[in-house]
């Protein structure tokens, strides 16, 4: 009698009735919250389409990035606004070029600016913030004045300087820009190898006789993942407007090779004549793949570090 | 006498994203002048925010009802300006963690003296004045240097002579202690009682000993009442709890702590956890941890009742509670 | 304090030094010579024109040289490009344009972001709130090159309000636009992070402490929670004033404000490298002051940093 009620109390308290946990990974915990992040989620998915996008959209192109349209020249105003008859989807630029495969491939550009800016991020800023932290005293002591010395420069008249002196390229490109992206990771993961480096763990790994380097890259530096995600996704925004600010100087990539910062500042300037397309349609993608990627980022930070808001 | 504060129906409810739980669930108690009251209970038992909630210091999602007389006074009642007046000066509360309740950017003597600016009206000089003497009273050693320095730069047990400071420093009718022993080392946490038991004295304040540890009941408390999910489940002087617990979680409180003159007895831990109480259960809350349940219990929750002299407990269990060694 | 200040120097010069070094070394592998273009001169007119420009002397004298003249004498010699003008000069006239509008773009977007960030954090979840926020998130992603022509299309040429560039010797409203354009990714950051450091202040165990005292609410949010809750806007400073000198390029040139900006991409452009490297001098010994000037502000706030 007793114990009937007692199930039956149970059955309708679900929420009484302990069920074994089974084990679930961090990561799988955090797929979870971030899927329940709305923001996050939407902003992922219209992500992914634009970089779809860049790959199926030039199937559709009727012209290349430096084909000038003859028909255009001298009447962009008149001629060379978006249509589905002329080819131009979103209409020409100044010149009669086709803006539809050139805000594509400036998209790619700046897409992959980003992440080869975080990419080499990850990898210097890892290693070097996990060395100094790990070591700690002395080394690191002057691996992070370093740092900081690197970062008190005005890093973008260096940047100008370089691509100056060296002549505009894509290698140059990412060399500046690599130059100053792993300092802020390097900051972020020194301090929480700090941190991780008096755990437990890692004195049990250290009292099993493990070398420095394998507790750092074996029992540190996969605890450092999360962070370094939501560091990284943040930086390809950052990253994108740096690559910007210096195609809008003219010093980004060359022609006909554009990137959206070169269309913006091409847009921004013909605006004034009444061809409003050639800002709007790059600013669109522009400030789509920034906002999506701040709320990607968002929500990583959310998900992975659920105290942290 | 009347009691200096009198508590009717105190309700605590919290909004959460799609339901409201009750912390605090129809809370009636007393608190006499001059008299130390223990509340008792497991962390969630609804102990902490029913203070929170006399002091407006209740999170945004969370709303109180039912009544606070001190005096003629509502405390419920009252807008955030008019109960600004009351608390820091009538009614004072002392916090948990010492080493983040003081503000870490202001030197001692100012977060003392602006009280005292603000409730007696006193110019920055007396204020601080003041303060240093009420600094010299909790026993803070070079009173005058102390109080030039910040926050960090004492240890746990001095800031907490800080707060009982500035707690006491207009003389209040009621003064709220909550776990104000629980983040020190055990050796100040004596000293801490002795002070709170000589400077209530000397006031006059009533206190209110928020605990979960039965020690620091027998050590000061005249009074105590036993919190279970949101509800008082028993009160009484300390000595009639301590000596003849009525309600099963009473009993198993007592036979849950250690004593040191006993060390061979076993420990009767109460089984289980305490409740979610976002989801509690039918009935009486305490019933899937109780030894003693019957029928009743799964489907009633059981009223406070009166019994002799004062006392009350929430139980529906009739009998003289004898543990049975079994039951643990 | 002294202390503290002197060993903040004790960075801040060897790391100006640096950049001095560096820059000049950028200069010199730099393929071509700023004279490149005059082959048609005489070998005797060009090596006089090397030797007033001290560049026939060995590489190391002339850094030598000039490493001197700048830190002892402030002159970063004459321009390469310009030959009646020093690069002091250039400066000279630039200077002044872009501080003047950098410092109001500074100060606006300091006190408008924190004025607008306590006001959401104080009032969270109301309309006021979500505006800023809309507002910090949309303002954080549209850069300053695409702020200015929007600006100049509604004010200048739909409205006819503002004047769509030049300095006008300051007049305001020439300054306007180039101000907002510089201050508002700046204000909505300095928003966004006052907001957020606010509300956790605000949650503190300090501030249940201020409120449990009887203090009314503008005390507990001014005399309490607005000092902690500066610390990390006063950290993002730095970064600020270091986006706003960056920042300042694309205004002086979309506005052509004649701003020290738009010296830098007209020498860089002109491989006027002596011009070059003294604005870069400059701005980082600009850097590093106001880097500094941050670090002492941060320990002023928190007395947890030694002086």
């Amino acid at each position: 009698m007793l114990a009937d009620q007692r199930i039956e109390t149970l059955t309708r308290h679900p929420a009484e009735v302990v069920v074994p946990q089974k084990g679930r990974s961090l990561w799988m915990d955090a797929g979870r919250r971030f899927m329940r992040n709305r923001a996050a989620l939407a902003s992922l998915i219209v992500l992914l389409c634009v970089v779809a996008f860049t790959f199926i959209g030039p199937f559709f192109a009727r012209w290349s990035i430096e084909k000038i349209d003859w028909t255009v020249v001298g009447s962009v105003l008149a001629k060379g606004f978006p249509s589905i008859e002329t080819g131009h989807f979103f209409g020409t630029d100044e010149v009669g070029r086709d803006l539809y495969s050139r805000v594509i491939q400036g998209t790619q550009v700046s897409l992959m600016v980003g992440i080869v800016g975080s990419t080499i991020a990850v990898i210097v800023g890892t290693i070097y913030g996990a060395i100094a932290g790990y070591f700690g005293g002395r080394l690191d002591s002057i691996m992070m004045r370093l740092v900081d010395i690197i970062y008190s420069i005005p890093y973008m008249f260096i940047l100008i300087l370089l691509l100056i002196i060296f002549g505009r390229s894509f290698i140059m490109l990412f060399v500046g820009i690599g130059l100053v992206s792993w300092l802020g990771m390097s900051r972020v993961v020194r301090g929480q190898t700090l941190t991780l480096k008096n755990r437990e763990f890692v004195e049990a790994a250290i009292a099993t006789g493990a070398t420095p380097l394998t507790v750092i890259f074996r029992h540190i530096v996969p605890n450092l993942l999360g962070i370094v995600a939501i560091y990284a996704t943040l930086l390809i925004p950052e990253m994108i407007l740096l690559e910007s600010f210096i195609s809008f100087l003219g010093l980004g990539v060359q022609e006909p090779n554009t990137s959206l910062g070169a269309l913006i500042s091409e847009g921004a300037r013909t605006m004034q004549y009444g061809t409003i397309w050639q800002l709007l349609f790059p600013l669109a993608f522009f400030v789509v793949i920034l906002f999506t990627f701040f709320f990607v980022g968002d929500g990583l930070r959310d998900a992975l570090d659920p105290k942290d808001r | 006498m009347a009691p200096v504060l009198t508590v009717k129906d105190l309700n605590v409810r919290f909004a959460l994203h799609h339901s409201t739980v009750t912390a605090v669930n129809d809370l009636n108690f007393t608190l006499e002048a001059g008299e130390t009251l223990a509340v008792v209970g497991e962390s969630g038992s609804g102990k902490s925010q029913a203070f929170m909630s006399l002091m407006g210091l209740l999170a945004k999602n969370g709303t109180v009802t039912g009544e606070a007389l001190m005096g003629d006074v509502n405390l419920l009642a009252l807008s955030k300006p008019a109960l600004n007046e009351y608390r820091g000066r009538d009614i004072a509360m002392i916090f948990q963690d010492p080493m983040t309740s003081l503000n870490p950017a202001l030197r001692i003597k100012t977060q003392l003296a602006e009280v005292l600016v603000r409730h007696k009206g006193q110019d920055q000089k007396t204020a601080e004045r003041h303060a240093v003497e009420m600094l010299e009273r909790v026993g803070i050693p070079e009173p005058a240097k102390r109080a030039e320095s910040y926050p960090h730069q004492m240890s746990g047990g001095m800031r907490q002579r800080v707060m009982i400071a500035m707690a006491l420093l207009c003389q209040p009718k009621i003064l709220i202690a909550d776990e104000p022993t629980t983040a020190l080392d055990v050796t100040v946490q004596a000293q801490m009682l002795d002070l709170f038991r000589t400077l209530t004295n000397d006031f006059g304040t009533s206190l209110v000993m928020i605990t979960h540890d039965l020690g620091v009941v027998a050590g000061i408390a005249d009074r105590m009442m036993v919190m279970y999910a949101g509800r008082s489940v028993e009160k009484g002087t300390v000595d009639e709890l301590f000596y003849d617990p009525r309600h099963p979680y009473t009993l198993g409180l007592l036979t849950s702590t250690p004593h040191v003159e006993e060390r061979s007895r076993r420990l009767n831990p109460i089984t289980g956890s305490p409740p979610n109480i976002e989801h509690l259960p039918r009935g009486c809350s305490f019933h899937p941890r109780c030894a003693f349940r019957f029928e009743r219990c799964f489907a009633e929750v059981p009223p406070l009742r009166e019994l002799e002299n004062g006392r009350a407990k929430a139980c529906h269990y009739e009998d003289k509670l004898v543990y049975e060694e079994s039951a643990a | 304090m002294i202390q503290f200040i002197l060993r903040r120097l004790a960075v801040a010069i060897p790391t100006l030094l640096v950049l001095i070094v560096i820059s000049f070394i950028l200069m010199k592998v730099a393929p071509g010579n700023p004279f490149a273009g005059e082959r048609t001169v005489p070998q005797a007119v060009l090596d006089n024109i090397l030797a007033r420009y001290g560049l026939d002397k060995p590489e190391w004298q002339q850094l030598v040289e000039y490493v001197y003249n700048v830190v002892f004498r402030l002159d970063f010699g004459p321009s390469f490009q310009y030959r009646d003008r020093t690069v002091n000069e250039i400066i000279g006239q630039g200077f002044p344009v872009t501080f003047t509008y950098g410092a109001w773009a500074f100060v606006f977007a300091t006190l408008i972001g924190v004025s607008l960030g306590i006001v959401a954090a104080v009032r969270q979840n109301s309309w006021l709130d979500y505006l800023a926020v809309g507002f910090t998130v949309g303002a954080q992603v549209i850069p300053n090159f695409v702020i200015a022509p929007i600006l100049v299309l509604v004010f200048t040429l739909w409205l006819r309000w503002l004047p769509g560039g030049g300095w006008n010797g300051g007049h305001w409203s020439n300054v306007i636009m180039p101000v907002i354009a510089l201050s508002t990714s700046y204000l909505a950051n300095i928003a966004r992070i006052t907001r957020s450091s606010m509300l956790e202040v605000l949650s503190s165990n300090y501030i249940r402490t201020a409120r449990a005292k009887g203090l009314p609410s503008y005390q507990v949010i001014f005399g309490h929670a607005l000092r902690p809750a500066l610390l990390p806007v006063v950290s993002y400073l730095g970064p600020v004033f270091v986006g706003m000198v960056t920042g300042s390029v694309v205004i002086d040139l979309y506005f052509s404000t004649g701003g020290i900006g738009q010296a830098f991409v007209n020498s860089a452009l002109n491989r006027d490298y002596s011009t070059i490297l003294g604005i870069t001098i400059l701005l980082g010994a600009l850097t590093i002051t106001a880097n500094l000037v941050v670090d002492i502000l941060y320990a002023w706030i928190d007395p947890k940093i030694q002086l």
